[in-house]
């Protein structure tokens, strides 16, 4: 069976699983409503105090309220996208310390997909609904002047941010084997990645918005691509073809994660428990 | 004092049981540490843009982002204190071992909760702030009083925090399940504490009406008092009568709540 192989088994596992987590959670659907419901009232509170702010001023750090609300709309949409596949990465701690994590090591299925798959929760279509809801009205009232290939870098931008989230994601999983449960520190970088790519470059200083461009790659989620389609001037100058990048950037995050998860898996050693 | 005895245990016992965690602790003081960076650079555009904002200069700005960070655990402004184990325990039936106990319900989930919150704010609050302190302009007063009433202030915050969080459990003798008002918790809790924005930068009425609520007693008060935006005196007696009010209810609820149980089997 060659990679190939493993990746479709992989795929299929992953369907199962969630599959079976969505039937679950849909014995209650009245519950199941209100549970994505909250879930994107949650979600869209990062989204209010943007508002509160901009009922006090007419721009941040240069950037207008549709603009900002443009970064918003991508960033939100591609992390939960990223969320809704390999959310549930975070209960993977857990599982360590109270030794399950052992059986998912014995079934005849890729561990990353039994891990990805676990809990499947439809209720983060929330954040998803929210951060489309933004990103639509941020098109329409951001003054973009479209042209093809601008057209074309939007879903581009999308598939690319949450390639590049589910390799944090990832990476992070991989982390938590190393740590034996540091959930926390993942959701540094993976909620305080998506909160930060809601604010313009401009905000932030240079060394850390230089940090998530050559350390941890996030501003190809919005901020570099989003320049190019706003019209404005690139973060730390990078040059123009830059804002095409995000694929490239995506796959190399989604490789590198790949070896540290498999290197994580190696490392791994059992509770007992 | 026997009984005075018995709180501090259980209070000792929940200090215990979160220092337990300690990988879980120190991943806890990095992601606070990288909010509060983020929330810096943010708040510093914002009045950048518009000095004086609620009255605050940049100095107080950042201050209030490192005090959130300190208190966000500590107050469990998203929720996940004692009312998460109160709620288990009513859905579970649990519950009915507590009220069989020669001690008061409500004293008993108290102490506890304030076990806690002081674990979490010396393990998991002080780095994020002293790291605040060393790398951004602060405005800390220098002088024992402002210090010391602001101590006052977060032992009464951490009341209301309680008094809000026992009150929302307690529904569950009804609603058997506490994941919608858990939410509600986390939404009310991050949205009125002041997490977002301070609540003195909220606009207009609005802002007028946010102010009154309980949840304003858990940050805005202390960092204004320990700030000298606010008389110590005045702010004190908000938290005061709302802890209160908040505690006198969560009594009633009881109460009613225990008067009809009915334990769930398991």
């Amino acid at each position: 069976m060659g990679e190939r192989g493993a990746l479709l088994e992989g795929l299929r596992a992953y369907r199962l699983i969630a599959a079976m987590w969505v039937r679950s959670s849909m014995t209650y659907r009245t519950s199941f409503a209100v549970t994505v419901l909250g879930n994107l009232m949650v979600t869209g509170l990062d989204f209010v105090a943007i508002l509160l702010m901009f009922s006090q001023v007419d721009t941040l750090g240069g950037w207008s309220l549709p603009e900002i609300a443009l970064l918003y709309g991508l960033s939100a949409t591609a992390f939960g996208i990223a969320d809704l596949v390999l959310g549930s990465m975070d209960v993977l701690g857990g599982r360590i310390r109270d030794g399950s994590f052992d059986t998912l090591l014995v079934r005849p299925a890729p561990v990353l997909a039994q891990v990805g798959a676990d809990h499947f929760a439809l209720r983060r279509l929330g954040r998803i609904t929210q951060g489309a809801l933004v990103l639509g009205w941020a098109l329409v009232s951001a003054g973009i002047e479209w042209t093809p290939a601008k057209v074309l870098l939007m879903p581009v931008m999308l598939i690319s941010g949450a390639a590049i989230f589910s390799a944090v994601f990832v990476a992070g999983a991989a982390f938590q084997i190393l740590a034996q449960d540091a959930a926390e520190v993942q959701n540094a970088f993976t909620y305080g990645g998506t909160t930060l790519l809601q604010y313009p470059p401009t905000v932030f200083g240079k060394d850390l918005v230089r940090g998530v461009t050559f350390m941890l790659p996030l501003a190809f989620v919005n901020w570099v691509p989003a320049a190019y389609v706003l019209g404005r001037p690139y973060p730390i100058d990078l040059p123009g073809w830059t804002a095409f990048a995000s694929p490239l950037v995506a796959a190399a995050c989604c490789a590198l994660a790949g070896l540290a998860w498999r290197a994580g898996l190696r490392s791994y050693r059992s509770t007992g428990s | 004092m026997g009984s005075g005895r018995l709180y501090l245990a259980v209070a000792a016992g929940g200090f215990r049981r979160y220092a337990t965690y300690r990988v879980a602790t120190a991943a806890g003081v990095f992601t606070n540490t990288v909010f509060g960076v983020i929330l810096v650079y943010t708040y510093l555009a914002l009045w950048d843009q518009k000095p004086h904002l609620g009255g605050y200069d940049q100095a107080q700005a950042v201050t209030y982002v490192w005090l959130g960070q300190c208190l966000y655990a500590t107050l469990a402004i998203q929720g996940g204190g004692a009312e998460k184990d109160l709620m288990d325990r009513i859905r579970t039936g649990e519950i009915a071992v507590d009220l069989y106990r020669p001690a008061d319900l409500q004293l008993w989930w108290l102490a506890g909760d304030m076990g806690r919150a002081l674990f979490q704010m010396v393990g998991r609050g002080v780095v994020p702030f002293l790291f605040g302190a060393v790398f951004f302009p602060m405005a800390l007063p220098t002088d024992v009083t402002p210090w010391a009433a602001f101590a006052v202030t977060l032992l009464l915050a951490a009341v209301v925090s309680f008094a809000i969080r026992y009150l929302a459990a307690l529904s569950v003798f009804w609603l058997l399940d506490g994941m919608g008002v858990n939410q509600a918790l986390m939404i009310t809790g991050i949205f009125f504490s002041g997490m977002v924005l301070p609540l003195n930068a909220f606009p207009g009425v609005f802002g007028e009406v946010v102010r009154a609520l309980p949840w304003a007693a858990q940050i805005q008060m202390p960092a204004d008092v320990l700030m000298g935006e606010r008389a110590p005196l005045g702010a004190f007696a908000f938290q005061a009568v709302w802890a209160v009010v908040l505690l006198a209810a969560g009594r009633i609820v009881q109460s009613a709540a225990t008067r009809r149980v009915v334990v769930q089997g398991g």
